[in-house]
């Protein structure tokens, strides 16, 4: 990004440097019959956001070949450029961690900046340096859970919990002797109480959602509480944009949180790669999977970077080690680093923000609609379950010949979210939707369950 | 403790045994092949093992070990400080870096821990 500019200030400095009071009488020497004599017929200044959207505008091409209301797990943010223009540097874009990781302190410090962002944005004692993405992110969480508490008899799994990753759950967990008990959601939330009735004292954890799959905030202090009193761990999945607007996992105190990275800094491309994102309350460090970076001095005193603990991994502790994982998600872990420094703060509460308004506008304005109605009427953060007459994936595909993709639709994940969900579909909003293409969705919605 | 009259584990596990209690402890032949031992982690009293069973782990900077229980038994006690006092395992092994007491549940496991000269024996091989 090229791009020059400048102040008030600046432009102070520079007249003040070459000795002029003025741009008008830097410009006097030139004759005023070849003056403008008017400012240049500019439009004025635009966000980075804004412009790349009049492009895809002006090339016809919106979102890459439909505006994206796109739900469930992977979402469609703003990517700052930078983001692209930092990563696929050389030094980074085709580095794999070497064997002797110390070799590459480039690499060690921009995934340390990565423990650092998560631990923040989670409120989490300690981030590892990334895994493969969320669903595996809840396995290796339940994997720890074991080693921490020494219980194997049972986990508790929120039925609001992603499908897909209580499917990679049941997969790791095929040839164990684990029990995976599902506590249904009802109304579009796990009680309390129905989690507490699952819990055994050989319950070694409880796996939640905060928004849950539905879209909808479950009471996560409730559920960890509930969690605790069994003597189980409490596993949250997060939205790591969410703690722009909710409070963070840390803040709930549970004892693990994870979460699909994807939706800080990295496009949707066909359903991945993607970003596991692992973290812990800081007693539990060394049950903990993945690779770990930390900071300390050589014997110079100068600052470095070093891989920790290291003797937990699977090339030193074999069939003992706390994951068969001794990697990272580098590229996108790097990814993420850059897009929490650039945006900070600020920018991930006005993304939280402007997601959840337009989230809310969204979904007053479907439900305008003759016979659309939002499944479950609770509070949500950017996505919601939208029923219409019509079946989900009726709708859907008309939508997408509108130009809109929308979805998943519920009935895609068979029965594992519960039984009469034919007409519906998740709706994602995030900041980059604009009103004008939200109420483009809404005629076309309307047109499709008029025709 | 004079270590001739301890058993020994081929896992390197010393046992002292006063009654029905065994007390247990890691060889200064472990700790010197450890190295520098970083982190040490001990078992819940109450907690019941066979023998063999791990019991708690120590950690060097080149290797996590797990530390065997040499004879079946419940866990009555643990060494509480010893885990913040990790140089009393290379300075102390069979006094004060003792690591849990168990009381036992079958003396006969006794008959398959080693001597002292048979364990030094085992080591050197």
């Amino acid at each position: 990004m090229a791009y020059l500019f400048d102040t008030p200030e600046q432009r102070q400095r520079m007249l003040a440097a070459i000795g002029a009071a003025s741009v008008d009488e830097l410009f006097q020497q030139i004759p005023v019959s070849l003056q403008l004599g008017r400012e240049l017929a500019l439009p004025g200044a635009v966000s980075e956001l804004e412009l790349e959207q009049d492009l895809q505008r002006r090339l016809g091409q919106a979102g890459g070949g439909g505006v994206c209301f796109l739900g469930g797990g992977v979402y469609d943010h703003y990517i700052p450029a930078v983001v692209d223009e930092l990563t696929s540097r050389g030094e980074f874009y085709t580095a794999y961690t070497p064997y002797q990781a110390e070799a590459s302190q480039g690499t060690l410090q921009a995934f340390y900046e990565y423990q650092t962002l998560i631990s923040q944005l989670s409120g989490m004692e300690v981030s590892n340096a990334s895994l493969y993405e969320g669903g595996t992110a809840v396995s290796e969480a339940v994997f720890m859970a074991m080693r921490v508490n020494g219980r194997d008899g049972r986990v508790v799994v929120a039925g609001s919990l992603h499908p897909e990753y209580r499917q990679v759950l049941r997969t790791y967990f095929s040839r164990l002797g684990t029990e995976i008990v599902e506590v249904p959601a009802v109304d579009g939330v796990v009680s309390v109480e129905s989690c507490r009735a699952a819990l055994t004292a050989e319950t070694t954890a409880v796996v939640l959602q905060q928004p849950n799959f539905f879209g909808c905030l479950e009471d996560i202090g409730g559920l960890t509480a509930a969690a605790h009193a069994a003597g189980a761990l409490a596993i949250l999945a997060f939205d790591p944009i969410s703690p722009g607007l909710l409070k963070r996992p840390g803040d709930y105190g549970v004892d693990i949180a994870v979460a699909e990275g994807q939706p800080l800094g990295t496009p949707l491309q066909f359903g991945g790669p993607l970003l596991g994102v692992f973290t812990c309350r800081s007693e539990y460090v060394r049950k903990m999977p993945g690779r770990l970076i930390g900071r300390t001095v050589d014997r110079r005193g100068r600052e470095c970077f070093v891989l920790n603990l290291q003797a937990r991994e699977q090339h030193i502790r074999r069939d003992k080690a706390t994951s068969n994982i001794c990697t990272n998600q580098g590229l996108l872990a790097l990814r993420a680093t850059v897009f929490l420094s650039v945006v900070g703060p600020r920018g991930l509460r006005q993304m939280a923000e402007l997601s959840h308004a337009k989230a809310r506008y969204a979904a007053e304005r479907l439900t305008s609609l003759p016979g659309v109605v939002l499944k479950f009427e609770r509070a949500f953060f950017r996505e919601f379950v939208l029923e219409t007459p019509r079946p989900a994936t009726e709708v859907l595909r008309l939508l997408s010949d509108r130009g809109f993709n929308v979805g998943p639709e519920l009935s895609r994940f068979g029965g594992s979210l519960g039984a009469g969900l034919e007409r519906c579909f998740l709706v994602a909003l995030t900041e980059k939707r604009t009103r004008a293409e939200i109420d483009a969705l809404v005629s076309a919605l309307g047109d499709v369950l008029g025709s | 403790m004079d270590p001739e009259t301890l058993r020994f584990a081929k896992t390197h596990e010393w046992v002292s045994v006063t009654g029905d209690v065994a007390t247990v402890g890691i060889t200064d032949f472990a700790v010197r092949l450890l190295t520098d031992i970083v982190y040490l982690s001990l078992p819940k009293v109450g907690k019941v093992y066979r023998p063999g069973q791990a019991m708690g782990e120590v950690e060097s900077v080149k290797a996590v070990s797990d530390i065997y229980a040499p004879v079946a038994g419940e866990v009555l006690e643990v060494n509480g400080g010893l885990p913040d006092q990790l140089q009393l395992l290379s300075e102390s092994p069979f006094e004060r870096a003792w690591i849990v007491k168990l009381r036992m549940s079958d003396a006969g496991d006794l008959q398959q821990l080693l001597s002292r000269a048979q364990y030094l024996q085992h080591c050197g091989e």
